[in-house]
């Protein structure tokens, strides 16, 4: 059993989901193997090269696959897919765009968003925004599988020396073709990896206002993140939205500031270790998932907290 | 150019759903169903394709049981043309879907399909990228903004740290974000008028796919819960609580 990996990076750094993906695999036992497909993206091969738990690092380099266009990335993975028993993407933007292309031309169904591996065939994933976990078992002969990181400890991302393998780079599909990117840049960590993270909702406001969790982010060096009414009302943009259709989390620390706590937004936040809700409505939501509520006003509150860190 | 729209009827957005006790799925007798919001979106984007004169056609499908006329019939008050539902009561996975649209695009030759991004049921996140991929189209997943102009969509979308744009050659697959659109409200009168337009009704045998699941559900629970804690009095309570209870500062 060989299970292969796809690599989660922007051509100079691993991601972290990678890490994850990792986790996930050594669950299933047997040889992993990891592509970093990408564009002038050696470093990447390098990094994955020392990752805990990998026995071989695949690089397929080429322009075509600098910018992760799914029908080029999927293309390459159906190029080296046939030795595997068992591909997995990190259920990420870019896992998720391209891992359903491979499972429809391998004609497998795939697994999304697993949570835990119960043996080679049968894994647990969430259906109805996590308020149901579904035990799937699949007959494919290739289980081509997402994985949703916040299931699975990162292996170590040092300790590893795997050989890494230069393989051909498929040629460009022609189909698609990238335009641009707009990327906002920040010191703060990633939202999806974050090991604290402070979430704005409705009741701040104002995108004025949302500035005011500013300083306790960066006290607790967390993540900012928002619910989908503050992103609705543009407070806050889009990639900040935690919940069922947007980011995942599981800090530690999870700071809710003005968060009614709809299902859906707790379906992404509800696995952080520990959850603070500060609310001024004592019946929200949120407080029945927190493990410290404050009712109170945030806009007093919020400054004593940072004040007080 | 012809637009083709999958939609899919689901559990209500606003419904908490409740695991049957025999652990065998998700208790939907009984409970409101609805259009996808995502879908929603995607009927709403080709209609404003439509209405820019970009767009011809708007062609509405659903794959699923009897009662996903209703969705169908939603989707025509807000503005589809016509309609077709491939009928089944077998339980249909994305890849069983993507080969059922699969068949119908070679059938009625859009240029564009667009479908939401995942079913809010069993946010699998998989039918249109799996379509794009048997159909090999280009795609566009997670769309915020689509612009269709000389035989290229060029289409914005939202990805881990920020967005980013596409441009690809038609025809082509797009799946909607959140923010693509608001959908319009439904009328009384585009309800009534919903009602004549045409809805025809096939089976996957017409089509000639095998919808056989593939994967097996062996047990649907009910996630661990997570009690709730305490209501603190004050910062400091909550500050020092952080510090010596849950050692996370």
């Amino acid at each position: 059993m060989t299970i292969l990996v796809i690599a989660e990076h922007d051509n100079a750094q691993l991601k972290g989901a990678t890490l994850n993906t990792v986790a996930a695999a050594s669950k299933l036992g047997g040889d992993i193997h990891v592509l970093v497909a990408g564009g002038a993206a050696r470093a990447v091969a390098d990094q994955a090269a020392q990752v805990q738990g990998v026995s071989k690092v695949l690089l397929a380099d080429a322009p075509a696959l600098a910018d992760g266009l799914a029908e080029n990335v999927a293309a390459q993975v159906l190029a080296i897919a046939g030795g595997y028993t068992h591909v997995l993407f990190a259920a990420t933007a870019s896992g998720k765009n391209s891992a359903p292309r491979v499972a429809a031309r391998l004609d497998v169904a795939q697994i999304s968003d697993i949570i835990a591996v119960d043996s080679d065939d049968t894994f647990q994933r969430p259906i109805y925004a996590g308020n149901a976990i579904a035990t799937v078992q699949s007959s494919d002969p290739v289980k081509v599988i997402t994985v949703r990181t916040t299931g699975f400890d990162p292996v170590a991302a040092q300790g590893g020396s795997a050989p890494v393998e230069d393989i051909a780079a498929v040629a460009d599909s022609g189909l698609s073709s990238f335009v641009g990117r707009e990327v906002a840049k920040s010191d703060r960590p990633e939202l999806a990896g974050a090991t604290a993270v402070v979430s704005g909702g409705r009741g701040l406001g104002s995108a004025e206002n949302f500035k005011l969790l500013d300083p306790l982010a960066d006290k607790l060096g967390a993540a900012l993140g928002a619910s989908r009414a503050a992103v609705d009302a543009g407070y806050a943009p889009n990639d900040w939205q935690v919940g069922q259709t947007g980011k995942i989390v599981a800090p530690q620390l999870y700071v809710a500031v003005g968060i009614s706590g709809a299902i859906q937004h707790l379906a992404g936040m509800k696995d952080s270790k520990v959850i603070v809700a500060i609310n001024k409505d004592a019946e929200a939501p949120i407080f029945g998932v927190a493990d410290y509520g404050l009712v109170a006003d945030l806009f007093q509150a919020v400054p004593e907290l940072t004040a007080a860190l | 150019m012809k637009v083709l729209v999958p939609v899919k009827r689901v559990v209500d957005y606003n419904v908490k759903v409740r695991v049957k006790s025999d652990q065998s799925g998700v208790d939907t007798a009984n409970v409101k169903m609805s259009m996808n919001p995502f879908d929603e979106i995607a009927v709403e984007e080709a209609m404003r394709l439509k209405e820019k004169g970009v767009a011809q056609e708007v062609f509405v499908v659903s794959c699923g049981t009897a009662q996903c006329q209703e969705t169908l019939r939603t989707a025509m008050a807000i503005g589809a043309d016509r309609a077709a539902l491939v009928q089944t009561d077998v339980e249909l996975q994305p890849l069983a879907v993507a080969k059922l649209l699969q068949a119908l695009v070679q059938k009625e030759k859009p240029e564009l399909v667009i479908l939401g991004k995942q079913a809010i049921d069993d946010d699998a996140n998989q039918t249109g990228q799996m379509l794009a991929s048997l159909l090999d189209w280009p795609q566009a997943t997670f769309a915020s903004k689509v612009e269709v102009a000389d035989g290229v969509a060029t289409v914005t979308r939202e990805v881990d740290g920020g967005l980013e744009t596409l441009a690809l050659k038609l025809p082509a697959i797009i799946t909607t974000d959140l923010r693509l659109n608001e959908p319009r409200y439904v009328t009384l009168p585009n309800i009534m008028k919903a009602k004549k337009k045409p809805l025809d009704v096939l089976s996957p045998e017409d089509l000639g796919v095998d919808v056989t699941p593939r994967l097996k559900t062996l047990k649907v629970v009910e996630p661990p819960v997570r009690s709730a804690g305490v209501v603190v009095p004050d910062v400091a309570t909550l500050v020092d609580k952080l510090k010596n209870e849950a050692k996370v500062i």
